[in-house]
């Protein structure tokens, strides 16, 4: 009797809590960019499985995926954190990009050994990306600039930062629109050194599925992504800290009534998430890009960390998952266009219809009611 | 001296067109009580579609339409989630955001050769020029008036959509249902098809704001186009107090900035600039400006908010 009593729990978590809304939408989503390439003359059944295979088939395109999808679940949980307190952080992407050209420029000028450099380009990319969070936290609690505008200039302001300090005399490689890689000292890649050494190589031509892996520039970083899931959901749940953010989220004024400084409150709340996606673009630099390019147009880790925030329900468990299920739609639908020249484009489309439905809990109730009143009624009989 | 202040003048109206009409999409969809964050995407669409239907019609007219259509249709799901459904605004304008440039690169890729570049217009298909060869080339009134349609039915467009919103009844039950939606309703006056109507035309609007850019300031679609014009639009919309007016100057001050970027950034220019941080100007005044100068401006009362007719 306790085993179905828990059973039934799971199924109606399921059904009725966020986590089966988002399962619906993700299967809706999945079907619509089915059909679509189905009509556009594209095999949909072949496209998905080239898709499942480019994820999973081998290991290194495992690791891939988990490269692809650090950036985002950061930014994401970025974004999550922002929501909860009630402010809708777009600014994630000009974050993101503070907290890259931090990294790499503290990354490439600074010498120190990587036990000492790698929390340094960490320490100064949270504090940068912090501040520029924090920016739009003070305008809005000062001024009462609205969030969504102040960080689109920001976005903005970060972009054209980024290109200039990129062409810098002395940070610039010649000739490029990039910047120096950074110091050996300051990467998070896996065994990066030795696996270019003799004694590393040696060692890899025995073992196939290390050597595959190792063809990736897997790194630290999706470690860091869940210490800060796990950090993001402490702050939010057990902290006072977290119950005054997200009190001021939820109501403002009744926040302010019980005695919590509301503008501190939205200060700190976007330094967190400055702080978050800044980190993410530092990781970025240090495990996978190695230096910043000159940029031509946003490059969308913000803005793709808005949609795993949604598809995660702005939990930090489900924006670890939405970020992985984003992540490896984008990798693994990369592999049609060469193998079926199907547009691979069409993740995107799967994931604005994912989003399209999350955004309609209402629709997708009446439509679990249905299938749940069906069931009912089978077993009277 | 006039020569430079002719083509500074020139090149702000240029740039501040695709803004204005898209500022005005979003002017027009959030006076109904409907926030469209997704006016980016609708714009990806409608450059898109202008482009390539540019390109195979040969007329620059029925491209415009086409666009305005195609991100009329885009708009029309928006609005589905928004008022049938009782959607969250923001999600479902971040899920258009996705979907536009999602639709836009796959249909490209499937009618020009796997390419997500669409194939440039020749020039004599693109946009007219209705005053072209009125005044002497290059002379100041030729800089400033000698542009293409677009940019006169921008400013037109403002007016139309002034006098809509100011001056008529219709304007009067949008204003009245993005304020407050409830007494309006009482009156009798029909939330959900206002609120359509205003979704959909903010769409079209977005559209014509996209092909403006593929038709006119250049001659094809490619993926970076638009690449935040719709969130700078939605911006000027905000900056603009929710005003079409107001949009329409918070527009011309993004387009000066890019005339004088482009103005001192040319070759012979009077002192150099970085070209970078003078990019950044736009962005820093408005941040500036408003934080001082325009004081708390604040939505109309029901933006953001479904409206569900039973409810008590």
């Amino acid at each position: 009797m306790k085993d179905k009593g828990l059973k039934e729990k799971i199924l109606h978590f399921i059904l009725n809590g966020n986590f089966g809304f988002t399962l619906v939408s993700i299967i809706l989503g999945l079907a619509v960019g089915a059909i679509i390439l189905q009509i556009t003359g594209f095999n949909a059944f072949e496209a998905y499985k080239i898709m499942i295979q480019g994820v999973f088939s081998r290991p290194n395109y495992i690791a891939w995926t988990i490269v692809r999808s650090t950036p985002i679940i950061i930014t994401g949980l970025s974004v999550a954190f922002a929501f909860k307190t009630g402010l809708f952080n777009i600014g994630a992407e000009g974050q993101f990009i503070i907290g890259a050209i931090t990294a790499a420029a503290v990354g490439y000028f600074v010498k120190l050994p990587a036990v000492l450099h790698i929390p340094l380009v960490i320490l100064a990319a949270i504090t940068a990306a912090g501040f520029w969070g924090a920016i739009a936290g003070y305008l809005k609690a000062k001024f009462g600039v609205h969030e969504v505008i102040s960080t689109i200039m920001l976005n903005w302001i970060a972009l054209y930062l980024n290109n200039y300090i990129v062409r810098i005399e002395g940070f610039r490689r010649p000739l490029n629109e990039r910047s120096y890689a950074i110091q050996q000292s300051a990467s998070i890649v896996v065994l990066e050194e030795w696996k270019r050494s003799e004694a590393g190589r040696a060692w890899l031509l025995n073992h196939e599925f290390w050597r595959d892996v190792f063809r990736t520039p897997l790194n630290l970083g999706i470690v860091f992504a869940i210490v800060l899931a796990i950090i993001v959901w402490f702050i939010l749940n057990k902290t006072t800290l977290g119950y005054e953010l997200k009190a001021v989220g939820y109501n403002k004024h009744a926040a302010e009534y019980g005695g919590i400084n509301v503008s501190k409150s939205m200060l700190v709340s976007m330094s967190i998430a400055g702080a978050l996606a800044g980190l993410a673009g530092a990781l970025h630099v240090m495990g996978d890009s190695k230096s910043i390019a000159s940029l031509a147009a946003m490059e969308g880790y913000g803005f793709d960390g808005i949609a795993v925030a949604l598809i995660g329900g702005n939990t930090p468990l489900g924006v670890l998952l939405g970020g992985l299920l984003f992540g490896g739609l984008k990798y693994g639908g990369s592999k049609i266009q060469p193998t079926l020249g199907a547009p691979s484009e069409v993740i995107s489309i799967v994931i604005g219809t994912i989003v399209f439905f999350i955004a309609m809990p209402k629709l997708i109730k009446m439509v679990m009611k249905l299938t749940t009143k069906n069931r009912g009624a089978k077993n009277v009989e | 001296m006039w020569s430079s202040l002719g083509f500074i003048i020139g090149t702000t109206l240029m740039y501040s067109t695709p803004l204005i009409y898209t500022a005005l999409g979003g002017v027009i969809s959030e006076n109904s009580g409907v926030v469209n964050i997704g006016l980016e995407g609708m714009m990806t669409i409608g450059a898109f579609v202008g482009a390539a239907v540019g390109f195979y019609t040969g007329n620059p007219w029925i491209a415009f339409l086409a666009a305005g259509l195609a991100s009329g249709f885009l708009a029309l799901f928006h609005a589905i989630a928004a008022v049938s459904f009782g959607a969250d605004q923001v999600v479902s304008g971040i899920a258009i955001n996705f979907l536009g440039p999602g639709i836009a690169l796959f249909v490209s890729r499937l009618f020009f050769e796997g390419a997500t570049n669409t194939k440039p217009i020749p020039l004599e298909n693109k946009m007219p020029r209705p005053l072209n060869g009125l005044f002497p080339q290059n002379s100041f009134f030729d800089m400033i008036l000698n542009q293409y349609a677009t940019v006169f039915m921008a400013f037109a467009l403002v007016a139309i959509v002034w006098y809509l919103l100011y001056k008529t009844k219709l304007g009067l039950r949008i204003r009245a249902v993005g304020e407050h939606p409830r007494a309006a309703d009482t009156l009798g006056v029909s939330v959900y098809k206002i609120r359509y109507l205003c979704v959909v035309l903010s769409g079209v609007f977005a559209g014509f704001g996209g092909a403006s850019l593929s038709l006119a300031v250049v001659s094809n679609f490619r993926p970076t186009l638009i690449s935040g014009h719709g969130f700078i639009a939605l911006a000027a919309m905000i900056f603009g107090k929710w005003k079409p007016q107001g949009a329409m100057w918070a527009c011309l001050l993004f387009g000066v900035s890019n005339g004088l970027v482009v103005y001192l950034g040319r070759p012979g220019a009077p002192f150099q600039i970085s070209q970078q941080l003078l990019s950044m100007i736009p962005y820093v005044l408005t941040l500036i400006i408003l934080t001082g100068f325009v004081g708390r401006a604040s939505a109309p009362a029901a933006s953001g908010t479904p409206y569900e007719k039973d409810e008590r």
